[in-house]
C-alpha cells in the first residue's frame, strides 16, 4: 500500500554513524565518492567493500533495506557490466553473434558494476542514517557561506525542510482520497491504459487542492508566529561537532590515502 | 445476513522500526438493521477497523465476511462488498473533485454503470436526503459551497450508491452543534425508514447515546467494551481508561442520584434528555419538600 512507503529512507538507530553531525557526514561522503573513482585495482577495491560492508554492520541497518537503494538501478548495473564485457578487447571466451566476451572485458565490467554499488550504498548510508531535517540543515550550514554571493541558503533549506515534510502528509492524503473513491466504485488495478489513466483525475484534483489550502494555511501560520526568513534565527537542536566526528575524520583521511595511495603506487609498479 | 469481523490483527508497515500494531484480535458482528457506534480515543484503531468493513484494508491476521462472503485480496468478493458496504470517511469534501454538485455525486452510481435514468434518480433522492435541493444545487461546483454543505455533497455522494450498510467514519468532525444534529438525524431517519444498517465512528459520547442501539469501545487496538449503550455508560472507569467520557446526561443523572435524589427509570430514559426529564420531574414530585436539594452537594 502506498502509506507502506518511507521518505527520506531514515532509518532510527543509535550508532556510530547516527550520532555523527550530519555536515562531516556529508562532506566525507563527498570525498569517499570522488575516491571511488580515483581507486583502481583489486586491493584498494577491496578495502573500499570491506570498509562499506563494515559500516552498514555497525549502522545496524538491516542488509535488506540497503539492498532495496540498489534494487532499483539493478537494469542499469547488468546493462553496465555486460556492455564491457561484451566490448573489450582481449582474451575472448565466448561469442555471441557479434559480441565477443573476453576475460578484460568481465573485470572491467566486474569493477564498474562495483564501483557503481558501493556509490549507491555509500551515499545510501548517509541517507539513512541522518533524519531528513538534520540533512537539509545540515546543507541550509554548509551553503551559508554562499550566501555572500546571493545564494539563498536559508530559504533553499526551509522548502526542502517543507517538502520533505509535506510528503507523508500528502501521502497520507492519497491514500485516504484513493480510498474513498475505491469505496465509490472506482478500480484502480483493472481497466485498460485509458480508464486507469482517468481514473487519476479523482484523486488529482482533490490532492491539488488539498495541498494548495495546505500551502495557504502554513504560510498563515508561520506568518502568526513571525516567521520572517532566516536572519537572526536561532535552532532548537544546534549542530555540534563531536569526538566521534574528529574520530571519523582522521580515519576517512588516514583511509582514503592509504587506498588512493596504493592505487597510484601499485600501478606504476 | 450481516457483517462479521472474525479475530482480526492489522499491522501498519510490518518489519520495519515504524511497525505498529492497530487491532489486535478483534471480533465482533454487525447485525442487519443496526444502528452501531464506534467509540475510542484517538489513535484506538477505529478507523483501522471500518476500513476493513468493504475490503479497503486487508487483516494481517482473521477474516473479515460480508453476508457470508469472506473477503480476501481483489477479488469479485471485495467489488460486491464496496457495492454493500458504502463508506464516508473522515472529511468526506476532500474526495469531491467535479465540476457540478450533480456530477459528483453521479460518479459512485456511473461506475456502477447504471442507466442515465437510474442515475438521475439516485443523484435526486441522494440530494433530498442530505437537505440540498435538485434544482438549486444540481450545476453548481462543489467547492463554492460551504464546509457543511460540501459535506452534505459528499455523503450524497456515498447515499446515491444505495449501500445496503453505510459506515461512517466521524461523519460530525468539523461542524457545529446545530448541523452535527441536523446531520445525525437524517442519518437516523434513513436507518428508520430504509432500514438502512449504520455504523458510526465517533468519540462524541452524547450523540452516541441518542442514537445507537449498541455500542463498541475500542481502546488500544482492543475491542473493551461491546453492549447497549446503558449497559456501557455503566463502565465509567472502562470508558475513562478508554480516554473517553461519560455522556455528560448520564454524568448529571449519576450525580444527581450520588446526592440522595431518588430517580426511578427505565435504563433507556437514562440516554435521553426527554427520559430524564420525565424522571427527574416523577422524582420531584415523589418528593415535593426536599428542600436542601440545592445545598446538599455542598454540604
Amino acid at each position: 500500500m502506498i502509506s507502506d512507503i518511507t521518505i527520506g529512507q531514515f532509518f532510527p538507530g543509535k550508532s556510530v554513524l547516527h550520532r555523527m553531525d550530519p555536515r562531516v557526514k556529508i562532506v566525507l561522503m563527498f570525498f569517499f565518492i570522488v575516491s571511488i573513482f580515483l581507486i583502481d585495482g583489486p586491493i584498494p577495491y577491496g578495502a573500499l567493500t570491506l570498509l562499506t560492508i563494515i559500516l552498514g554492520a555497525v549502522s545496524g541497518i538491516p542488509a535488506r533495506i540497503i539492498a532495496k537503494s540498489v534494487k532499483p538501478l539493478w537494469w542499469i548495473l547488468l546493462f553496465t557490466f555486460l556492455i564491457h564485457f561484451a566490448t573489450m578487447p582481449g582474451r575472448v571466451v565466448a561469442q555471441i553473434w557479434i559480441f565477443q566476451f573476453t576475460e578484460e572485458g568481465f573485470w572491467r565490467g566486474f569493477f564498474i558494476s562495483l564501483r557503481l554499488i558501493l556509490l549507491i550504498v555509500l551515499s545510501s548510508y548517509l541517507t539513512l542514517t541522518t533524519s531528513p531535517l538534520m540533512l537539509t540543515d545540515a546543507l541550509e550550514r554548509l551553503l551559508s557561506p554562499l550566501k555572500c554571493v546571493g545564494v539563498p541558503a536559508h530559504e533553499l533549506a526551509m522548502m526542502m525542510t517543507i517538502a520533505l515534510r509535506f510528503v507523508p502528509t500528502l501521502l497520507q492524503e492519497t491514500d485516504k482520497i484513493m480510498k474513498a473513491q475505491q469505496s465509490r466504485g472506482v478500480d484502480f488495478s483493472s481497466g485498460n491504459m485509458l480508464t486507469q489513466m482517468r481514473n487519476i483525475i479523482p484523486i488529482l484534483i482533490p490532492l491539488f487542492i488539498s495541498a494548495f489550502r495546505r500551502a495557504d494555511e502554513l504560510a498563515m501560520a508561520m506568518e502568526a508566529r513571525c516567521y520572517h526568513g532566516g536572519e537572526g534565527r536561532t535552532r532548537m537542536k544546534s549542530l555540534a561537532v563531536s569526538g566521534v566526528d574528529y574520530g571519523a575524520v582522521a580515519f576517512s583521511v588516514i583511509f582514503l590515502g592509504a587506498v588512493i595511495g596504493a592505487s597510484f603506487f601499485l600501478k606504476q609498479a | 445476513m450481516s457483517i462479521e469481523v472474525k479475530n482480526v490483527s492489522y499491522t501498519y508497515m510490518p518489519g520495519t522500526p515504524f511497525e505498529s500494531k492497530a487491532l489486535d484480535n478483534v471480533s465482533l458482528t454487525i447485525e442487519e438493521g443496526s444502528f452501531t457506534a464506534i467509540a475510542g480515543h484517538t489513535g484506538s484503531g477505529k478507523s483501522t477497523l471500518v476500513q476493513h468493513l468493504n475490503g479497503l484494508l486487508q487483516p494481517t491476521a482473521g477474516q473479515i465476511i460480508v453476508d457470508g462472503q469472506t473477503l480476501a485480496g481483489k477479488g469479485k468478493e471485495v467489488k460486491a462488498a464496496r457495492d454493500k458496504v458504502g463508506m464516508v470517511f473522515q472529511y468526506p469534501e476532500h474526495q469531491l473533485f467535479e465540476e457540478t454538485v450533480e456530477a459528483d455525486i453521479a460518479f459512485g452510481p456511473k461506475n456502477r454503470e447504471l442507466s442515465e435514468a437510474e442515475i438521475t434518480a439516485r443523484v435526486k433522492m441522494a440530494m433530498e436526503f442530505v437537505g440540498l435541493d435538485y434544482e438549486t444545487y444540481r450545476s453548481k461546483s462543489p467547492f463554492s459551497l460551504s464546509g457543511g454543505q460540501m459535506r452534505r455533497v459528499a455523503i450524497a455522494g456515498v447515499i446515491a450508491l444505495s449501500p445496503k450498510y453505510l459506515v461512517l467514519d466521524e461523519p460530525t468532525a468539523g461542524l457545529n452543534p446545530a448541523g452535527r444534529d441536523e446531520l445525525l438525524e437524517k442519518i437516523r431517519e434513513f436507518h428508520d425508514k430504509r432500514n438502512m444498517t449504520i455504523v458510526f465512528v465517533s468519540h462524541d459520547m452524547d450523540a452516541i447515546a441518542r442514537y445507537a442501539d449498541r455500542v463498541i469501545v475500542l481502546s488500544g487496538g482492543n475491542l473493551v467494551l461491546d453492549a447497549a449503550p446503558n449497559e456501557v455508560f455503566a463502565n465509567k472507569e472502562t470508558i475513562e481508561e478508554a480516554g473517553l467520557l461519560l455522556p455528560r446526561l448520564t454524568t448529571l443523572l449519576r450525580t444527581l442520584e450520588a446526592n440522595g435524589l431518588k430517580l426511578d427509570m427505565k435504563p433507556k430514559d437514562m440516554l435521553t434528555v426527554e427520559g430524564a426529564v420525565r424522571a427527574i420531574m416523577a422524582a420531584k414530585k415523589a418528593a415535593p419538600k426536599h428542600k436542601d436539594n440545592r445545598t446538599g452537594g455542598k454540604g
